[in-house]
């Protein structure tokens, strides 16, 4: 059972972790372009990223599903029912998370570091990266919430996953799947890893902000 | 700088394909099978240990997709699944003889669904026959005395209950409209449980039942039993490789052999006697053969497919050319 509990964690935290590492891969590029230009809609697109924010995951559940299925345009690709969907799925989740947070945070730092980063020679490029590392804080914080969202998601990993044993089982599937079978016991096991992660990692980010 | 940038890129690429190779490689190496399945089967943890003994003596993994019978057979007519093991015939019955996608159907295993209640039994259904008791809670019901929680999911078990109302002579699309009638919309295990914080009737099937009873998670009792009305036949099914030539038919059969031999037969026989005292399911194959038991006779009345007149297991055309299996 401890060999069990150990392995669902890891890959709970694999699963979720990469998701959130190619989600800050790309996630980052469009924040950084969204807060450094001014372009028309610039506003829509900041409040379509605010407003993904809230997307069900259910409904990215039943999307992915369909497109996914065999019979789905990306069928072929058999993404249905294994790990490497779930983290598709949940990087698609976060990125508005990554973007949002970073935006603002990017957009709280003083415009003139950019403007001395260019007088200064810098690339259009060096300066957005010295206007990144004002704004780190703000985008760790948003890296971390991502993070969060993704480890303790469910309607993904269930629709997507199957809740496979040995293979797509991860934490919130679970517990989902035995508080059903009536084994409470391991369902509050399962919670206090869960809470233990996204308390401890958001502890980090406190700690390390404070210097 | 631009190095810096350049070894973070490389290292994050690394850890995103090494974690990739890591938790897919149980899925791309060695066989498998996908098998579509219901909640009353799977929440029981019998599959789990049939997949371990399949696994260790045949080097196929199985992996267990639970969901109720409606969506299980919804997820195979997509082509997400190599087999579905389901209960209830009727589903079945289109899934193989209008849609064309369900073939090689073999009954595996048979139980009796239980009407449970609270102890008190508010509504007096205690040894009545199926339909009366039904009729009793609709009385009992609607003054108020008594509640009934449906699964309300298009499961086997809430397809088996649909047809109960209407042998009582009521229609559970009217039945819903009534507030002493509840539609949970979940799986046996929480539809159990909230029953019993209501402390109201539902119908469930054996296997769930006993487990949450024996594990004191409720205190609800079976107020009505093995009867004919509350038979529960499990089958498992392959689908159609002409309709789906890449799923893996071949591995297939060879489950469905394995289940209804003696060996796989066995497993399903024993399964929680050590636990529940009584095992939770019943092999459906020896029965058959020996055609004593008047069980026999109500599986073949209940959930053998009609095909031109005559009843079968499964119809001559959708046997996929595996006719063996049917002598």
């Amino acid at each position: 059972m401890i060999f069990m509990i150990l392995e669902i964690t890891l890959r709970s935290l694999l699963i979720s972790g990469t998701a959130t590492l190619l989600a800050t891969l790309w996630s980052t590029p469009i924040a950084l372009s969204i807060s450094m230009r001014e372009f028309m809609g610039k506003g829509a697109v900041k409040s379509l990223f605010t407003a993904l924010i809230g997307m069900p995951t259910v409904a990215l559940g039943l999307i992915l599903y369909l497109l996914f299925s065999r019979t789905g345009p990306l069928g072929p690709l058999h993404l249905l029912y294994s790990p490497s969907g779930i983290i598709i799925g949940q990087a698609i989740l976060i990125t508005p998370i990554i973007v949002s947070f970073m935006v603002s945070a990017l957009e709280s730092v003083d415009p003139g570091i950019r403007d001395l980063a260019r007088t200064l020679g810098a690339s259009e490029r060096k300066a957005s990266l010295a206007v990144l590392g004002e704004a780190k804080r703000g985008a760790t914080l948003a890296v971390v919430a991502a993070f969060n969202r993704a480890i303790a998601e469910l309607g993904v990993a269930m629709m997507i996953g199957g809740n496979i044993y040995g293979y797509t089982r991860v934490l919130t599937t679970t517990i989902a799947l035995e508080t059903a079978r009536g084994e409470i016991e391991l369902c509050i096991w399962m919670m206090v890893i869960l809470l233990v992660i996204v308390f401890f990692l958001t502890l980090l980010i406190n700690l390390f902000r404070r210097d | 700088m631009n190095l810096k940038m350049m070894a973070l890129i490389i290292v994050v690429g690394c850890f995103i394909i090494g974690a990739l190779v890591y938790i897919e490689w149980p899925y791309r190496s060695g066989q498998r099978l996908q098998i579509s399945t219901t909640t009353s089967l799977y929440d029981t943890g019998m599959l789990d240990t049939i997949a371990d003994y399949y696994k260790q003596n045949y080097r196929v993994s199985l992996f267990f997709i639970s969901a109720g019978t409606g969506q299980a057979i919804e997820h195979a007519k997509r082509g997400d699944a190599d087999l579905v093991l389901v209960h209830s015939p009727s589903m079945e019955n289109t899934f193989m003889q209008v849609d064309g996608v369900g073939v090689v159907r073999k009954i595996i295993a048979y139980n009796f669904f239980v009407i449970v209640g609270p102890e008190d039994d508010p509504a007096g259904i205690h040894n009545l026959s199926p339909t009366e008791a039904l009729s009793t809670i609709v009385t009992s019901g609607r003054s108020r005395q008594s509640e009934w929680v449906s699964r309300g999911d298009d499961s086997g078990t809430h397809s088996k209950e649909k047809k109960l109302w209407t042998k009582a002579g009521f229609s559970s699309d009217d039945l819903r409209e009534e507030s002493w009638y509840v539609e949970s919309g979940t799986g046996m295990g929480a539809t159990l449980n909230m029953a019993n914080q209501m402390r109201a009737y539902t119908l469930a099937d054996i296997g769930t039942y006993l487990k949450y009873r024996s594990d004191n998670l409720i205190d609800l009792e079976i107020l009505v039993a093995q009867s004919k009305d509350l038979l529960n036949v499990y089958s498992v099914m392959a689908i159609n490789p002409e309709i789906y030539p890449e799923l893996n038919f071949n591995n297939a059969v060879d489950f469905i052999k394995f289940l209804v031999s003696d060996e796989g037969q066995n497993i399903i026989g024993n399964y929680g006697v050590g636990d529940y005292g009584q095992p939770l399911f019943y092999p459906a194959v020896s029965l058959s053969l020996e055609n004593t038991d008047p069980i026999t006779d109500w599986i073949r009345e209940y959930a053998y497919l009609s095909y031109e007149g005559q009843s079968w297991e499964c119809p001559p055309p959708y046997r996929a050319g595996q006719d063996n299996l049917y002598l």
